[in-house]
Formats: structure tokens, sequence, C-alpha cells
């Protein structure tokens, strides 16, 4: 028995892939947080008055707000005095205007990750915003996309170019009052995208944010923004890394979807963060806040696969405000060596005939922790709501910890609610048979893990369902990574 | 083929196989017989390599080499199947894709070609419905919501595909109606050939009365208390197992 473990564990080893650094100058922040340090963000972003006063009084709120207790994770207190929250790569004038302009480093930084930001070299059909440290640093196709209509850029841009918009939508359905983490975002956020899609517009490519932290005792703190207009669709996916180091960095962005009626919003995330090392040192604390708004006969569906982060602690969620609006979630959370992750949704059903579908795989390893949390709440008036939810965790080893917090409030006695949980171990069984049956150890494992997470891979973009495999792949082999 | 001698083995420190020796020819089947907790399953663990089974002393020699030396996969590689007593299930991963991806390992190490995908679903096809199973089941995950006859008979359109040349059917009788009897029979016996060995551990008479072995042992307490033809199977039927303790001491 303990031998077998000691097998599992060594597969589970996998080395982080994305863990280099990225040698380059950076203007960054002295640590510190105070009303200087917003108005400092604000000037540096060339922001109008009101967006200042509204980070100010974001600032000023959250200094009379508690840090959350509640999620299943542990970690010593944060010292927000000790980060800094603006770092950019250093550059002439107002920054790049055309990929030319861009630090060879920097496009070097994302090439080495996968992300050749030369769009004759890109992804096909894959249009992507990048984002280093508090900056984008580029975004693509945004002439093509331009054809279409759809607006495609770094949110402080869109505060220049498109207020009107920022302004309606902007907190909106993440109020800076919402938890203190999107307090926090709300007063010094720095970058991230925006997305307009217009009435009735297919967006023609696939919208994908590439976020990477590198500076030092630097906290990431972005927000993006995707306003889906009526009868639009839109699919936009978010890829996260950052460099190998021994202290915490934190990451707390807020993500806000608006689905006005019968539009569409696929939102997927591949988030590969630092997890740390196997003995916890290290590694990113992941706390986000993230929900959409679907009017009437829309959609929104989140699908993320969680492989990093020291700490994850997020609960993309969708509040179905119209008639016949349809909220989906579907998740895979491995944690391994020390890693935490405290993650599921918010389904608010608000309509009538509103429709919620939940799938979550929570895959735990070594000594790791993981936790579905996720709420499911009914309204007086959401006559004939649905949800279904499904949950499930495997285990690998036999010191890891899976934890299911499965919250239903129904208002409303039309509806439906249905909820199921699994727990089942990667069995020294199943590892037996696969290797009965002529297999390596390591691809048993990764066969049997992707077996379990094949529900959710599914919905994800063509372009990233094989990218996600195999990201699985590198966090379980270890032995042959 | 395969030459074990004076094998001791333990599970959680409690000795099971306490000096075992049985010779195995290929074009031979044995049966294995005995009552529970004689030691007949762990002789078929120890075989296969599972982990929590410790040989102690004694030897196990498989075409030549030294089987205990080899992992669990090399041993399959190598043409040792193990039919399990309780298959397990692999939610998700397709029956198909779990049989490819064996039969791939199995092949690749006997240095033949991979199939085509289309070669490999013919196989896979003509091979399930020789066991009466629905090829659509070749879509559904390993074992998932299979019944017990579906699991055993599962079980031997693996060892069918990779045509091993030791195959261990472990209680693979145990749990089945007359009709699937006579299909899995009919399976082994389809494997029978003068190049292969097949060792069936079983309770009962019963599934010699299809599948006829060359030899019958009956184990008791970790040792063979009796060998011989397939009558001794029938006398054990007749006159139960404490015959031959009582006969032996």
């Amino acid at each position: 028995m303990s031998k077998n473990l000691g097998q599992l564990d060594r597969m589970v080893h996998g080395a982080y892939e994305a863990g280099w650094t990225t040698d380059i100058e950076s203007d960054t922040l002295a640590p510190g947080l105070n009303e200087d340090t917003v108005r400092f963000i604000s000037a540096r972003k060339q922001e109008p008055d009101w967006l200042l006063q509204w980070r100010l009084k974001a600032f000023r709120h959250w200094q009379t707000m508690v840090h959350p207790e509640w999620a299943h994770v542990h970690y010593p207190a944060i010292d927000y005095q000790s980060i800094s929250y603006y770092s950019a790569p250093r550059r002439p004038g107002d920054g790049p205007q055309s990929l030319d302009e861009v630090d060879p480093e920097l496009l070097r930084t994302y090439e080495k990750l996968g992300i050749p930001l030369h769009e004759r070299a890109a992804l096909a059909g894959v249009a992507v915003d990048a984002v280093f440290d508090s900056v984008s640093v580029v975004t693509t196709f945004k002439e093509k996309l331009g054809e279409a209509g759809v607006i495609f850029c770094p949110i402080s841009e869109a505060v220049r170019e498109h207020p009107e918009l920022i302004r309606k939508y902007l907190g909106s359905v993440v109020p800076f009052r919402d938890n203190f983490f999107a307090g926090l975002n709300s007063a010094v956020f720095s970058d991230g995208s925006f997305v307009y899609v217009p009435k009735g517009v297919r967006c023609p490519m696939e919208l994908s944010t590439y976020f990477r932290i590198n500076a030092r005792n630097t906290g990431q703190f972005e927000r993006t923004l995707i306003v889906a207009d009526e009868g639009s669709h839109v699919s936009y996916l978010e890829g996260c890394t950052a460099p190998q180091r021994d202290e915490n960095q934190l990451h707390a962005a807020v993500v806000e979807l608006i689905a006005l009626k019968g539009a569409e919003i696929k939102y997927s995330t591949v988030q590969n963060w630092y997890p740390g090392d196997a003995d916890g040192r290290g590694g990113i604390y992941n706390f986000v806040t993230k929900r959409g708004i679907a009017h009437a006969n829309a959609k929104i569906s989140w699908t993320q696969v969680e492989t990093g982060s020291a700490i994850t602690w997020k609960y993309p969620s969708v509040i179905l405000q119209g008639d016949n609006a349809v909220g989906e979630f579907y998740s895979v959370a491995l944690t391994r060596g020390m890693q935490q992750a405290d993650t599921g949704t918010k389904m608010v059903h608000v309509g009538r005939n509103t429709r919620s579908t939940i799938v979550s795989k929570g895959i735990s390893a070594m000594r790791a922790e993981n936790a579905y949390r996720g709420l499911v709440h009914i309204g007086a008036g959401a006559d004939n709501a649905r949800n279904h939810t499904q949950c499930d965790s495997l285990l690998i080893g036999d010191r890891c910890g899976a934890h299911t917090f499965p919250y239903i409030e129904s208002r409303n006695p039309s509806a439906t609610v249905e909820h199921e949980a699994t727990t089942s171990k990667v069995g020294d069984d199943q590892l037996f048979l696969c290797r009965q049956r002529g297999l390596d150890p390591e691809k048993a494992v990764s066969m049997i893990v992707n077996g379990f997470c094949k529900q959710v891979f599914r919905e994800l973009p063509m372009e990233f369902a094989v990218e996600a495999g195999k990201l699985l792949e590198v966090s379980l082999e270890g032995a042959v990574g | 083929m395969l030459k074990i001698a004076n094998l001791h083995a333990t599970v959680a420190d409690t000795p099971i196989l306490k000096g075992l020796n049985l010779e195995i020819n290929a074009g031979e089947v044995h049966a294995i017989m005995g009552p529970n907790g004689s030691g007949k399953s762990t002789l078929a663990a120890v075989l296969a390599g599972r982990d929590g089974y410790e040989v102690t002393a004694g030897s196990i020699e498989y075409q030549g080499r030294d089987l205990l030396a080899l992992a669990v996969e090399e041993r399959a590689r190598a043409g040792v199947f193990l039919a399990f007593q309780y298959p397990v299930e692999i939610p998700g991963v397709s029956n198909m894709e779990f049989l490819r991806a064996s039969l791939e390992a199995v092949r690749s190490h006997r240095g033949e070609p991979n199939l085509s995908a289309v070669e490999f679903m013919k196989l896979a096809r003509a091979t399930s419905q020789q066991l009466q199973l629905d090829p659509e089941f070749l879509k559904r995950g390993v074992n998932e919501g299979f019944s017990g006859g579906e699991k055993k008979r599962n079980e031997i359109l693996q060892m069918l595909l990779l045509q091993p040349n030791l195959a261990i059917l472990d209680e693979t009788d145990s749990g089945l109606d007359i009709d699937a009897l006579q299909v899995v029979a009919d399976g082994v016996n389809a494997l029978r050939s003068p190049e292969r060995a097949i060792i069936m551990v079983t309770h009962y008479q019963r599934l010699l009365d299809y599948v006829v072995p060359d030899y019958v042992h009956v184990l008791a307490d970790g040792c063979i208390l009796r060998s011989g033809g397939p009558e001794l199977a029938l006398e054990l039927e007749a006159k139960g197992y404490g015959w031959l303790r009582d006969d032996a001491a």
C-alpha cells in the first residue's frame, strides 16, 4: 500500500514549466497602499476624474471591510502594505502602438509560453490580449475584429476610447462593496481586457487574454469586462502563468460579464499560476471574483481548468436575471503538493424558466485540499427554475482532502433542484488494472484523470481542449516530465 | 513456460502461500481449486505482481526469465494476463480507448505495428460479437455501469484481443448465469492453443464442465495438497474439501 502511494506521489510531482522569469526593466511602484497609491495608478493610466473618484470610494470602503475567513483554505495573514500595486515594463513614451514597437524580450516571453503574438504566427482564429504584470502589452487582430464592430482592447484603453460603455457597466455586476478582494481590486486594478460585441454579431474569432505575472513582490489586479449586446455571441479564453518564486504573490482579479437579451457568452479559463513548491513555499494566491448577468434568453457559460496557484478562491457565478436565461459552470480543479482550492459557483435564479447546470470535478493529490462550494439560489419569482448540480471528487493517495459545501436556497415551490455528489479514489485497483493491461503507470494515471474530467473538457473551445489535457498531463506526470 | 518453486508469500505480514510448487507447460490448461482462504487468489495476484503481496521466498520462472524481477506492466507486455475477479470501473475512459491503448502497449513490446483505427474497430467489434456483447458497449466507460456478467465478459474480450501467452482467470465463473458461463467458456476455449497456457482459479466444478482442464490442483493452506486430472474436480464436488484434508492427515 505505502509503496503504491509513493509511486502515485512521484507521478504527481510534475515540474512547473512556466516558472522562469523575464529579465526586463520595469517601473515598479514601491510597496505600500494608501490613497496616493490609488491616485498614482489612476494618473499613470491617464484616467478621467470620475474613475479616480470611483477608485477612491472603493478604497475607502475596502478599508472598512474584513478579510473573509469562511473558505476552507489556510494561509498566514497578508500584509497589504508589503505588496507593490503597480509594475510595468519600461517603455518609451505612451507605449507601443504596434507590434514593431513592443520590446522583443516581451514577445519572446509570450512565444516561450506558446502564445505567438505576431498575427501571421498566431493561432488561427484567436485574437490575444497579452497582459504583463500591470499593463497590456499588445492586443492582436484589433483591426479584423473592428470590421465586425467588435471592440477588444485593454481596459485602460477602453476607459479613454469608450468611456460611455465603461461608465455604464464597470462595477454593475460586481460592485466594489461585494467582497474584500473585489473592493481591493476596484481601488487598484491595473489592466485587463475589455470586450464589446454589438447587437446580433457573432464574434468572428475566439478572444483570449494571456496574463503573466513577472515582477517580484507585485500583485496583479486585473479587471475584465465583457459586454455582449442583444443577440450576440462571443467565446473568450484566459490563460495565466507566473514565475517560480519563494514568496507568495497576490492575484485579485474581477471579471464581469453582461449578456443582454438573447446573447451568449462562453468564458473559459486555463489557470496555471505558479503553485508553489512541494513544501508549500511560494505560489500565487488566486482570489478572484467572477460574475455574469444573463438577461432574458441569454446564456452565460463558465468553463475553468484550474491547475495552478497556491490557493484558489473563486466562484464564477451567474445571475439569471431574465426569463429563460441559462447559466452553466464546468470546472476541473486539480490540487497537488500543498495547494488548496476553494472553488465553485453561484447560480442566482431571478427570472422565470431559468436553467442552470453545474459540473464540478475536483482532483486532489499528495497533501492538497480541494473544496467545492456552490450556491443555488431560487428567487420567489423564478417560476419553474431548474438546476442540476454534479459534483465529483477524485483523490490520489490518502493524505489529500476533498470537501463539498453545497448551499441550496429555494423560495419558489415550482423549482427543481438536483444535486449529485461522488467521491472516488484513483484506486490502486484502477492503476493495477491499467498496468496489468500493459500501460505505464504515468499513462494510466493520466488516462484515469482525463476520463474523470472528460465532461468538462468537452466544453472548452476546441483549440484549448487539447492544451488542457496536456496541461493536466504535465501536472500529473512528474516521473516522466 | 511457468515454473513456480517453493513460493512463499505474505499479505500484510500474514503468510498465505507456504512453499507452493507448480510447473505449467505451453498448451496446458490447469485448474486451481480449493476452499476460501487457501491462497488461490493470492497466487493469481503474485503472478501478476500486485502491490501488497510480498514474496518472501521461492522463485517464479516465466519463459526462462525471473518473473518476480519484472514490473506489473512488463509482465503484461510479456504476455501474462490476469482476468480479474472484481473488475473495477474507470469512468470517462471509453472501453475502446482503453482496449486500444493496452493493445498498442502490448503490440509495440512485441515489435508489431499498431493497428489503424479502422482495423482496430473491426477487430474489437468482431471480438465483442463473439462474446455476445453489443458493440455499443465499446463506447461506454470501462466497466462503467456494466452488470456483473458484462464485466466478466469484458475481461474475456480483453484477453482475446491481447492474445496472452499465459492467461490467469481469477474466479471468472463466479456470479455468472449459465448462458454467460457458456459464452465465457467458449472464449477461453478459443484461446487454447499449443503455444498458450491457461490457469483457471475456481471454486466450483461448474466451469470445468465447459473448459476441460488438463490438470486439477487442490490448494489448501498455501500449498498444493493434491494434483490430478479432471476427475479430481468431480471427486471434490462429490466429497468436498474436507475429505482431502482428512486424507492428508
